[in-house]
């Protein structure tokens, strides 16, 4: 398998469509070096602005920006961007829809060593809540080169989550994305494992393990958490029954909780949410912290066979 | 305007050696973290915890020490070596930091490490923070103070700017606070990245008192920590003037090692170079 980090495939494809666009324009805050945006700043200096350690200001920078006509991407890590940042960004982006494109990589606690200030696992709660936010996470390297090109054809304010470290590269190059669109992985027909980011990973590994005991389980890569794909979420529930959702988020608030908003009005079936159980990370390394907060392939696949238990 | 004992000049600035030290062995130790602004920091934490703040390791809740706040938190290592060679913990728990299970977490964390007056990591809260402390201070009638460290990148940080005006509002001459003025943050020079200068007229506008100094002389430290608790009415901000990585050639001025540590190699040099001092 090939891992890849998916910050690298972001400050590329931000230097790629920088190229034809010429009203793309890039801020940071003194993290271009970790966020990527550094390689945009090289390539086209004169639309790269480093706001410094300012990312409220850089917030609402972007929206003025937005308004003279820019297509802004606004980049620093999750944490900042979207705690430190949430008023500047309903009021200033969201609320008057700007063309903002807010990409937040080190989310999550594979963040590791920094510890729990800078693991963000309350992000997608703080942008999905934000009406006519657009939130996506790529699951991959290949599949966000993809988002970043669809994002900045999008009209409208958008999020989206990365993490730091390489991860494998699920997906290929000529897959269709489309943002609010999940995509079957693999199908099965015992239980639908849904995944976001680098936890797609995880319910690939847990579907081996499963099939290794005779349990067929569908993979879904559920690369926007808003718009929330419904449909396909229905159309596999309606032939598994049941359901396990699996993100490095807090289980309040992120894709487990959508997905269960939408299955309790519409089709209940049994659920487990696999994610972080309300807590704040701390320092480790990302793997042990993985399996420490029961975040790995082998947790998603004995919360499946608890949820099929209970069909 | 101090007059020092030669003798306790010489010591603290050993044991700030020794603080570099650590720091060197904590963050190779851990395979990442802040040894930059950990370094250019050294000589002023040294002096506040074996010299200016008044607290009593064997009594860590004691009502009435003073409380030290650590706005850039990244610059952990420094604090937890001096909260070690103060008697608050085994030195050999340095070598834990940023380890699962650890209580010296990448920053410091107020709910797993006791003697951390307050969780930071997430830049320019602390003087807000301090603000706070020292007012509840003022409201019990307390005399003891606050004492900040906070980042030069950290002043371009908005907030900072809000609680300059509210701890000079409300005449809270009850902080000492520093810019560690190493002049660089992670993307390069600040003055590059985002001007803070003219740095000393803004918080003299602000309403602070403001002192400049070398913040690697020990002398020049503990004398404007002097003047601060002699300064009434008024907050000071005492813009240390500071090298980044001080102490380790290879180290000083180079935004690289801001969050990076040593390789084995460099880090036999860094003891090395920092063992000569002693
Ligand atoms: C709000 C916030 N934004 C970004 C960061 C990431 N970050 C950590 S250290 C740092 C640079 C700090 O530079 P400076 O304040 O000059 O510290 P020093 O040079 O003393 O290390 C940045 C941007 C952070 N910790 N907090
Ligand atoms: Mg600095």
């Amino acid at each position: 398998m090939k891992y890849m980090a998916q910050r690298d495939a972001y400050g590329d494809t931000l230097v790629r469509l920088g190229q034809h666009r010429k009203d793309l324009v890039v801020l940071d805050a003194d993290l271009s070096g970790s966020t990527k945006t550094g390689k945009f700043a090289k390539a086209c200096p004169d639309r790269f602005f480093n706001c410094g350690i300012a990312e409220q200001n850089m917030m609402s920078t972007a929206a003025g920006l937005a308004a003279g006509g820019k297509l802004v991407f606004a980049s620093t890590f999750a944490v900042f961007a979207t705690g430190r940042c949430w008023d500047q960004i309903r009021q200033s982006i969201t609320y008057p829809d700007m063309n903002v494109k807010i990409v937040a990589t080190h989310a999550g606690i594979t963040v590791g060593g920094d510890g729990a200030s800078h693991q963000c696992l309350e992000d997608l709660a703080l942008m999905s809540s934000l009406p006519r936010m657009t939130v996506v996470v790529p699951t991959d390297a290949v599949e966000t080169v993809k988002a970043i090109e669809a994002i900045a054809e999008h009209r409208g304010p958008c999020y989206v989550r990365m993490g730091r470290s390489k991860v494998p590269v699920l997906t290929d190059e000529d897959d269709p994305f489309e943002i609010g669109r999940a995509t079957l992985l693999r199908e099965g027909h015992d239980i639908s494992l849904i995944g976001t980011g680098q936890m797609v990973a995880a319910c690939m590994e847990a579907a081996e393990s499963l099939a290794a005991n005779g349990i067929s389980a569908e993979v879904i890569n559920m690369s926007t958490i808003k718009p929330l794909d419904t449909a396909t979420i229905a159309s596999s529930v309606a032939s598994t029954g049941c359901v396990v959702t699996a993100e490095e988020h807090n289980i309040i608030g992120g894709l487990g909780s959508h997905v269960a908003s939408f299955l309790v009005e519409s089709c209940p079936v049994p659920m487990e949410r696999i994610g972080v159980r309300d807590r704040f990370g701390e320092s480790g390394e990302p793997e042990e912290l993985l399996e420490k907060y029961g975040l790995t392939g082998h947790h998603v696949a004995e919360a499946a066979v608890r949820v099929i238990g209970r069909k | 305007m101090g007059d020092y004992d030669v003798d306790i000049i010489k010591e603290l600035e050993q044991k700030a050696d020794l603080i570099r030290h650590h720091v060197i062995d904590m963050t190779c130790e851990a395979g990442s973290g802040h040894p930059g602004g950990s370094l250019s920091s050294a000589d002023i934490f040294t002096a506040l915890f074996f010299q200016v703040m008044r607290h009593d390791p064997s009594y860590p809740q004691w009502d009435g020490r003073d409380r030290f706040v650590l706005s850039k938190g990244h610059c952990a290592p420094a604090y937890y070596a001096v909260l070690a060679e103060s008697g608050y913990m085994p030195v050999d728990e340095l070598w834990s930091l940023r380890k699962l299970g650890s209580r010296l977490q990448g920053h410091p964390s107020r709910t797993m490490l006791p003697y951390v007056e307050m969780s930071t990591g997430s830049l320019g809260q602390g003087l807000s923070v301090s603000n706070g402390l020292a007012l509840a201070f003022k409201l019990d009638g307390s005399d003891s103070r606050v004492y900040c460290i906070c980042g030069d990148g950290e002043m371009q940080s908005g907030q900072n700017w809000e609680a300059g005006m509210f701890a000079a509002h409300y005449g809270l001459d009850n902080i000492t606070a520093f810019v560690d003025r190493n002049r660089l943050q992670i993307d390069g020079c600040t003055e590059d990245v985002m001007a803070i200068d003219p740095i000393a007229d803004k918080w003299k506008a602000f309403g602070w008192h403001v002192i400049e100094i070398d913040g690697h002389d020990m002398i020049q430290i503990l004398d404007a920590c002097q003047e601060a608790i002699a300064t009434e009415g008024r907050p000071t901000m005492v813009i240390a003037h500071t090298t980044k990585g001080k102490g380790v050639s290879f180290m000083e001025d180079n935004a690289g090692f801001h969050g990076k540590c040593c390789t084995p190699e460099e880090r036999v040099q860094a003891c090395k170079e920092l063992e000569g001092c002693q």
